[in-house]
């Protein structure tokens, strides 16, 4: 063989895994980087230590699939290197910087996959910076990963799938569940009849779940708006506009999230070309059906490429790691291939079910208050934005940024980079995709000084 | 009121840390932001408006968990492991 570096797989979630497994089982040998310290990604994330609950209490009817991943993955340790509690931060002329182990170390790749994933996708709503309240994929890891409830009392606001399937597992988890107010009217709901045909037993699942929490007493609302969290110190309460009434109820922990949003910062940062997404209502990076990106030689596999859940992510990812075999003429099976793509473009047309049972209220961001922060690293709030945008005459988000601050604080726009632009949109009478997209930087999260100082001393001494 | 209520994995081994100079226990298995919000209700102070937070996202993304070492070390308590002998603070924002 010669000395071709090995391919860079980014992410040790669904996709990233199954992506490993399919080029090491023809000899590559992959470098898998991921920032966790053991597999399984957000959704089949692992304990620290394992505790007292089965895995079926952990994973509920995913536990196979979680199980089954794990030891995959586990079984692959002799045939890939693997970086747990590693960040990749930079990417530049093919090679990655990645900071493990308290260094930074270089590595040139032959062949990249992208499958980095997804973080709840949100709107700044008053009292969301308070101590209690959480993502809802925050709200789900204390509890499943940290064995953690947020709160004694706990609401659940927002939209998408993980607003039912989170509340269901509080409730189950023994916590009281105050309410689950959802911001899409129940008619949106209907929508999930069509996903009857095409995905079942999802369907059937979440129809249980959530009539379980009403067999519970749960209160579930739908079609809420003008949601406020009360509190001074942390969350004591939580007020809501619901037709035409106002609402309220005392409670001391609160789980929020719209759906999820693609981690793209490293798909930026290796050259890929964006385009705007209208049903995830964000900019992704081009690819075709096998995971091409619009970059040689960069794949892009899981929910850090289209939001569109984990069955999908191993799916792509396997079908991402088949496009580069066949790229480098080595055995790529092409009968499995296509039969991924069937099914994808299965998960595609059920993807838009859901998004029609569970929309996303970007109408919220025109009421947004001024007082509100939008930006909570920078604590910029919406007033701050209309007034940089009405001063600056701006209709670009990057410049907003370079007025405003919003999305140059620790998180690099990943909590306030989708509000800024549909602010932005809505202040300037502009389309969301006539606004820009924000431009990613290196380092894409916060590293130590000392480890990027060290990076530049090499480099000036070579 | 402590912010989160164990469910789980409440009689493994006790960690010893100190936070704000007061002596704590968390438990094997405690991220630094388990183990510091099953005793209080705060993290940190935000920088402009020292404005009390306690995290968000809880996978390493929002970067709102970010507590200081005495030493002055930094660290993102979501996906830090508790050490035992960790002295943190969290006051240290409001008292400046």
């Amino acid at each position: 063989m010669s000395a071709r570096p090995q391919p860079l797989i980014v992410g040790a979630g669904p996709a990233g895994i199954r992506a490993a497994q399919a080029l090491a089982e023809v000899g590559l040998r992959p470098l898998v980087v991921d920032e966790a310290p053991s597999c399984g990604g957000q959704i089949y994330r692992q304990r620290l230590v394992p505790d007292e609950r089965s895995s079926v209490a952990l994973y509920g009817s995913e536990a196979a699939k979680a199980e089954g991943l794990h030891r995959d993955f586990a079984a692959l340790t002799d045939r890939i290197d693997y970086w747990p509690q590693a960040l990749l931060w930079s990417l530049r002329e093919g090679k990655a910087d990645i900071a493990v182990g308290g260094a930074s170390r270089q590595v040139a790749y032959d062949g990249l996959i992208l499958a980095t994933g997804a973080t709840d996708r949100t709107l700044p709503i008053p009292g969301w910076t308070l101590p209690g309240v959480f993502t809802l994929g925050g709200t789900q890891i204390a509890l499943k990963a940290q064995g953690c409830a947020i709160g004694a009392k706990v609401v659940f606001i927002g939209s998408g799938p993980l607003l039912y399937l989170v509340a269901w597992q509080y409730m189950k988890a023994g916590v009281s569940v105050a309410a689950v107010l959802d911001t899409a009217p129940f008619s949106a709901k209907l929508n999930l009849l069509r996903g009857l045909v095409l995905e079942p037993a999802v369907v059937l699942r979440g129809m249980r779940m959530t009539a379980e929490l009403k067999l519970k007493g749960v209160a579930l609302r739908y079609g809420v708006s003008d949601v406020r969290i009360e509190g001074g110190e942390r969350v004591e309460g939580i007020a809501w506009r619901e037709g035409g009434g106002e609402m309220h109820l005392a409670c001391d922990g609160a789980g929020y999230g719209l759906a999820l949003r693609s981690e793209t910062q490293l798909a930026d940062l290796a050259g890929c070309r964006f385009r705007f997404d209208q049903r995830d209502r964000a900019w992704l990076p081009e690819r075709d059906a096998a995971g091409r990106s619009s970059a040689d030689g960069v794949y892009l596999a899981g929910d850090g490429a289209s939001i569109a859940g984990a069955d999908a992510a191993e799916l792509s990812g396997e079908r991402a790691a088949l496009a580069l075999l066949e790229d480098r003429g080595l055995p790529h099976r092409p009968e499995r291939a296509a039969a991924i793509e069937h099914s994808l473009a299965r998960v595609s047309r059920f993807r838009d079910v859901l998004e029609a049972a569970f929309p996303f209220p970007a109408h919220w961001a025109k009421d947004i208050a001024d007082e509100t922060l939008v930006c909570r690293c920078e604590e910029v709030s919406a007033g701050e934005l209309r007034r940089a945008a009405a001063d600056f005459s701006l209709s670009e988000v990057n410049r907003l940024k370079a007025v405003s601050r919003v999305g140059m604080g620790r998180c690099q726009g990943r909590m306030c980079g989708a509000a800024a632009a549909e602010l932005l949109a809505a202040e300037t009478g502009r389309a969301i995709d006539a606004v820009g997209r924000l431009r990613s930087q290196a380092p894409i999260k916060p590293i130590p000084l000392t480890l990027a100082l060290g990076e530049i001393a090499r480099e000036a001494a070579e | 009121m402590p912010l989160l209520h164990r469910i789980a994995r409440k009689d493994h081994p006790a960690i010893a840390f100190t936070l704000d100079g007061a002596a704590c226990e968390g438990r094997e298995g405690d991220t630094l932001l388990t183990a510091i919000l099953s005793q209080a209700e705060i993290l940190r102070f935000s920088e402009f408006s020292a404005s009390p937070r306690a995290g968000f996202c809880q996978m390493g993304a929002c970067q709102d968990c970010w507590v200081v070492l005495e030493g002055g070390e930094r660290l993102r308590a979501c996906s830090t492991v508790l050490v035992a002998g960790m002295r943190i603070v969290t006051a240290k924002a409001r008292a400046a």
